[in-house]
């Protein structure tokens, strides 16, 4: 790991001052990724503003909002009394995520914030334009097994890898942001970013920004949710694809339909049009497969990842049977 | 555990020659930092609570199996770090080294965690227990005397962190099947395949009903 300096700020105002300020420092939190990537030598920050002693960790609702305080562990939002009544399928995504042990030092603004995992991203031999703007993207005609298929560009065709990011899409969050120029709010669809031509660039955060806290808004989805997770083995490890489903049914007829899919693109990807096809439907089979026949219509894929086509429109299918089966 | 590997096979007072090459290694790193810090370091911001500098080590207070320590500490070293090589506890293990493997686990504030992810900085004022803090004197916790019982380790270069994955796993409410254990015990892997005993050995734990 490279050398660097080390501050505590007392305040968040601090520690937005002292990010403004260098160029080169970086928020850490929990530290589960940037530390990783930092022995990688894929980040090398002169400068490190440890957040952890800001007043940044709670879970509180009010007016049926709820929110949750940047600095609030995976572990803790996952396990909490709010968080399992009023959104289940957070609880549940979190837990498909990593393992105990890094739940209980990954926050919720840091999961946000964490990198892909694509290989060529990690292997500073390699070219890659997300590390490295410019330098080329070894993943296209490269090992791609692991890649997105939806809004990839011919920059970069590396994937989000939360698991968490997948529920707070799904559920409408809202990004809570303070910075150099005040207070901001982004909309959980928007904070995230496609490769384009600036695939170095995950989300909008604005230099010196810092998540402070997520909101989710009341849904009526407290019931016919479910996140299926398809990996390589059967825990701790990152999705081949995923899907979240959240249903609202009554009188055997959908009223309202959450889709989003994670493994599949470079941001947390909603299936709006696929959640259209749902509404005044019943659940059955066959209106599930024609919503993951309409989820899939846009997507592209590379030499080793055209698997997960099926894959997807057979995960959409099964977490939906499986959400309404609740 | 007796199986496990042995750090220092010779005169435990003697240093071998990989615990010279581990000083020299210390003392020319010291003096190449010496060489390269910049006359201005990095300034602190008139509201920055705490700084170190490039090359400068911090004062970190902390707890560690019940015990005060008083530590500098340069800001880049982990906390898995600071155990093995400045405290020599080094029952905790250093696999991947990247939040991979967990045979660094150990327990901060009573929580597990990967102590190979986390500065030793960040650990001000916390309190640790690692493999070495189990024990009560000579009598084994009955996690580690399961694991014994069970044959829970073959190598045995994974299963502190096992243990101390074990014995979070049940005060967390996490052991209530085979499943949930399999599920809850997903961070440590174990490459000799002990799995099948692991969990045994943490299902006879929490269906004894002992005090973890």
């Amino acid at each position: 790991m490279n050398q660097f300096s080390y501050v505590r700020p007392a305040s968040q105002q601090a520690a937005i001052d002292a990010i403004t300020r260098d160029s080169s420092a970086r928020f850490i939190a929990g530290g589960t990724n940037l530390l990783d990537l930092m022995k990688n030598g894929v980040l090398a920050p002169e400068k490190l503003v440890d957040i952890n002693r800001l007043p940044l960790k709670n879970i509180t609702l009010n007016n049926n909002i709820l929110h949750i305080g940047a600095l609030t562990l995976n572990s803790e939002v996952a396990a909490h009394p709010l968080v399992k009544t009023h959104h289940p399928l957070l609880s549940q995504v979190l837990l498909a995520g990593a393992s105990q042990q890094l739940r209980n030092m990954a926050t919720t603004g840091g999961n946000m914030m964490q990198r892909t995992r694509c290989s060529y991203f990690y292997d500073i031999t390699m070219p890659c334009n997300k590390r490295t703007p410019g330098s080329g993207c070894s993943a296209i005609g490269g090992i791609n097994r692991m890649h997105a298929i939806f809004g990839a560009s011919d920059q970069c065709i590396a994937v989000h890898p939360s698991d968490m990011c997948i529920a707070l899409v799904a559920l409408d969050a809202t990004v809570l942001v303070a910075g150099p120029k005040g207070n901001r709010r982004i909309p959980f669809g928007e904070f995230h970013r496609l490769p384009g031509n600036t695939p170095d660039k995950d989300n909008n955060l604005g230099k010196g920004e810092l998540i402070t806290g997520i909101e989710i808004p009341h849904s009526p989805f407290t019931q016919n949710v479910y996140y299926l997770k398809v990996r390589d083995r059967a825990s701790y490890a990152f999705a081949l694809v995923s899907v979240a489903a959240a249903l609202d049914i009554s009188n055997n007829t959908i009223r309202g339909a959450r889709l989003a899919m994670g493994g599949v693109a470079h941001k947390p990807w909603r299936l709006h049009e696929a959640e259209k096809t749902l509404i005044g439907k019943s659940p059955t089979a066959d209106n599930f497969r024609i919503a993951a026949t309409v989820a899939t219509q846009s997507a592209r894929t590379y030499q080793h990842n055209a698997f997960k086509v099926p894959m997807a429109q057979n995960s959409i299918v099964t977490a939906l049977q499986k959400a309404a089966a609740v | 555990m007796s199986q496990a590997p042995n750090e220092n096979p010779s005169c435990p007072g003697k240093k071998d020659k990989h615990e010279a090459r581990r000083d020299f290694l210390k003392q020319s790193s010291a003096l190449m930092a010496l060489a390269l810090t910049p006359p201005l370091v990095v300034k602190a911001g008139e509201h920055d609570e705490t700084i170190a500098g490039l090359f400068e080590k911090m004062p970190v207070s902390m707890e560690i199996n019940g015990k005060a320590y008083q530590l500098s500490v340069e800001p880049r070293v982990t906390l898995l770090d600071l155990l093995r090589e400045q405290l020599h506890l080094t029952g905790t293990k250093k696999g991947c080294d990247h939040g991979q493997c967990g045979a660094c686990t150990v327990h901060v504030n009573g929580q597990r965690i990967n102590s190979c992810l986390t500065l030793a900085v960040m650990q001000e004022g916390k309190k640790i227990t690692t493999i070495e803090g189990l024990a009560q004197g000579d009598t084994l916790h009955p996690v580690q005397e399961a694991f014994i019982k069970h044959d829970g380790f073959q190598c045995g270069y994974c299963t502190p962190g096992q243990i101390m994955s074990a014995v979070a796993c049940i005060r967390e409410g996490h052991a209530g099947s085979p499943e949930e254990i399999r599920e809850f015990m997903s961070g440590n892997i174990c490459r000799c395949g002990a799995y099948d005993n692991i969990v045994a050995a943490i299902t006879e734990v929490k269906q004894g009903g002992h005090t973890v």
